[in-house]
């Protein structure tokens, strides 16, 4: 799990990317080295999973998960509702917390920690592994504010420009900014279905996460917003590593590079994207993905 | 094209719906009915309080304004103004036309006017309330002179002195600037309305940020265990325990255990936040469970501690509830009665408080007072009194109002 850092952001297929921070960059006189991204190697996992336990109360909801999530790949967790997916993904930045009479076993490493253990801090670990929710939740605030508070809180910005130059970045990155440059003091909550969405992975990306979680971020908007979404989460893959929850199968296939198939707490099938939905090797994920299910 | 459906039950529908919306009507008309009647009767048995009937009389002010005997100077003027007045029983009924503040008016208008010291003026003084009473028409001529209690002489004289214009109701200063008197036309709320003032500072400062406080942290910090809903089920007792038992509790706990000062706006004030905090915890809470958790979640995402979320997202979304039920509680606290009675706030006090620890009574005691008190006058200025406090009540609803518009966030 060592993670090999690329300075050069020409090394990496964000190279429009770069180039827009390093316009931006120029024009604000910022040097160009500090807005370089942190481009990170494919090809090795984030975050390993192993025999994860969740129990709600009394009932368990996830038995027994070993998985691994790729760096820099889009991984889709599928299945029918209450499979578990929801809950899995809200274990890898322990958004479970929140939830009282959740209780997990197993382990979740990431950079040879366990986030479950007890020295973990879990506002530091929220700030490397970010999450979009179901439905659009932009704080009541203005555009920019709600862009600029994470960076705010975890101190990222040592001045006004350079919180000005993240939460443009960030908008960038989230290919909202052409169509709210002009009014970033606008409310947040006055976007449409799919800016909202948008505005919220600019949220998340603004506080420079590793990992995204993304609970069904499509679910709530329409097919051209979903469409802009998943364009922007094939950017997004290749400077963070992406888990998403859907339940289209399309969708699956169309951004993931890596499946996971979930059915009544367990993880039934697993594996590349191509070769799940190609072919299959357990009979319920067939029954899924041909429609028989779920 | 048939509807197989029963009309008779369609009918019946629209019938119940009929029958509640008159229902409803008629209970809101009924409650804005009393409410009218409440209003009416009290502002016309009291406006009459805000205007107070004076005599003017030439005075000739002394040279030393410390040394002069001014119920001599009164007096004398009264028998100036009337000098065929020699019998010693109606001289006593001439001087009982003026109020027996009135030297203590002509004494503070000397201090203030040191300039024109040993020069003669007329000077406006206030009149006894039983010729306020005759004057204002509470008590008619006609009446038996023992419910007048204005003797026929008496009654000349005001005439006299109406016809000369020298006596006239003009606008009752003292009932805004003097505190309790035992003269009615000399009577005033002002220690009552300063009493009411501290008191109700003293309980926002202690019950506003502990309420607040107690909400978010049983809201959103503490476990939900065995032993916080018990405290849960207590703190909506509390909201339910008669005040008068709260105000036991500040006899037993602030005045003698603590040895507090007794009448004082502190105590009175520390009595009132005991009874206001579980309104506050109560609606602070419910305004805060309101708050959608999408927004806790969102702030958790991206990395804010707990604290962060509450006090950034979670709080400022909540509060136009929070102040809402603040302002709610305060105006039971500035309404209430029986809490003050039992630490003492309800004493004849004269003197405007100037400080919390000084002695005070409290507008709602203030009508408690007066209203026992059986000098005609008192009556007027009962109802006045309560004007005043409703007149406070909507102000600070008001305020509630506004402050709920002022942070309201639209979604």
């Amino acid at each position: 799990m060592n993670s090999l850092t690329i300075s050069s952001p020409e090394q990496s297929g964000l190279l429009h990317l770069a180039n827009l921070n390093m316009d931006y960059a120029k024009s604000m006189g910022i040097a160009p080295e500090r807005s370089t991204p942190k481009i990170i190697a494919a090809d090795l996992n984030r975050l390993e999973v192993e025999s994860l336990n969740v129990w709600y109360g009394e009932t368990q909801a996830l038995y027994d998960i070993s998985l691994n999530i790729p760096q820099n790949q889009v991984t889709a967790l599928i299945g029918p509702s209450g499979c578990g997916k929801s809950t899995f993904l809200r274990c890898l930045n322990r958004m479970n917390d929140v939830i009282e009479t959740c209780r997990i076993e197993g382990q979740i490493w990431f950079d040879d920690t366990d986030i479950n253990g007890s020295q973990i801090d879990v506002v530091g670990l929220r700030a490397r592994i970010g999450m979009v929710f179901q439905k659009p939740n932009p704080f009541p605030k203005s555009i920019y504010e709600n862009v600029a508070y994470g960076p705010r809180i975890h101190g990222l910005a040592s001045n006004r420009e350079d919180l000005d130059r993240i939460v443009m970045e960030s908008l960038e990155q989230a290919r909202l900014f052409d169509e709210v440059k002009d009014r970033l003091n606008a409310p947040g909550t006055s976007l449409s279905g799919g800016q909202q969405q948008r505005l919220c992975i600019a949220r998340a990306i603004a506080v420079k996460p590793e990992v995204i979680l993304m609970d069904e971020p499509c679910s709530a908007l329409d097919p051209i917003a979903t469409a802009g979404i998943e364009a922007l989460i094939g950017d997004l893959k290749d400077a963070y590593t992406i888990v998403m929850v859907t339940h289209s199968m399309q969708q699956a296939a169309r951004v993931s590079q890596k499946t996971a198939y979930f059915h009544m707490g367990q993880l039934v099938e697993t594996g590349t994207t191509d070769q799940v939905f190609a072919e299959p090797v357990d009979a319920r994920t067939r029954d899924y993905i041909t429609g028989r299910i779920g | 094209m048939t509807d197989t459906r029963n009309p008779a039950h369609l009918r019946e529908r629209h019938r119940s719906e009929k029958i509640f919306r008159f229902a409803g009507l008629g209970a809101i008309t009924l409650a804005i009915a009393f409410l009218g009647t409440l209003l009416v009767s009290i502002t016309l048995s009291g406006y009459s309080a805000f205007q107070q009937t004076r005599i003017q009389l030439d005075i000739t002010l002394p040279a030393d304004p410390e040394s002069a005997s001014y119920q001599d100077l009164v007096k004398q003027a009264l028998r100036a103004t009337f000098p065929d007045v020699s019998q010693r029983r109606s001289k006593k009924e001439l001087y009982a036309l003026v109020s027996t503040g009135a030297a203590y008016e002509v004494h503070q208008f000397a201090r203030a006017n040191p300039a024109r010291a040993g020069t003669e003026l007329e000077i406006w003084l206030t009149a006894s309330d039983n010729v306020d009473m005759l004057i204002k028409g509470k008590v008619l001529v006609d009446d038996e002179a023992a419910v007048r209690r204005l003797s026929d002489r008496q009654i000349s004289w005001i005439e006299q002195l109406t016809t000369a214009n020298r006596l006239e109701k003009q606008f009752n200063s003292n009932f805004f600037s003097n505190g309790d008197s035992r003269e009615p036309e000399v009577s005033g709320i002002a220690a009552a309305l300063a009493g009411s003032f501290f008191s109700l500072i003293i309980c926002l400062i202690l019950a506003f940020p502990l309420g607040v406080m107690a909400a978010i942290y049983l809201e959103e910090f503490a476990p939900k265990t065995w032993l916080t809903s018990l405290i849960e089920v207590n703190i909506n007792n509390l909201a339910a325990v008669p005040s008068i038992v709260f105000g036991l509790l500040g006899l037993a706990i602030f005045l003698n255990l603590f040895e507090l000062p007794r009448s004082a706006p502190l105590v009175g004030g520390m009595v009132l936040a005991l009874m206001t905090m579980p309104t506050i915890i109560i609606t602070g809470r419910a305004s805060l469970k309101a708050v959608p958790p999408s927004i806790r979640e969102a702030a958790l995402a991206i990395g804010a501690s707990k604290v962060h979320s509450v006090f950034h997202h979670v709080l400022p979304l909540a509060m136009p509830g929070v102040l809402t039920g603040t302002i709610i509680g305060m105006a039971r606290a500035i309404g209430e009665t029986a809490p003050l009675l039992m630490i003492g706030m309800v004493a004849f006090i004269v003197d405007v408080p100037k400080g919390i620890l000084d002695p005070a009574t409290a507008l709602p005691v203030q009508v408690f007072l007066w209203a026992d008190s059986p000098e005609r006058a008192f009556e007027e200025r009962t109802a006045a009194t309560i004007i005043i406090l409703l007149v406070f009540l909507m102000a600070m609803n008001l305020v509630a109002v506004i402050l709920r518009r002022k942070f309201e966030t639209r979604w």
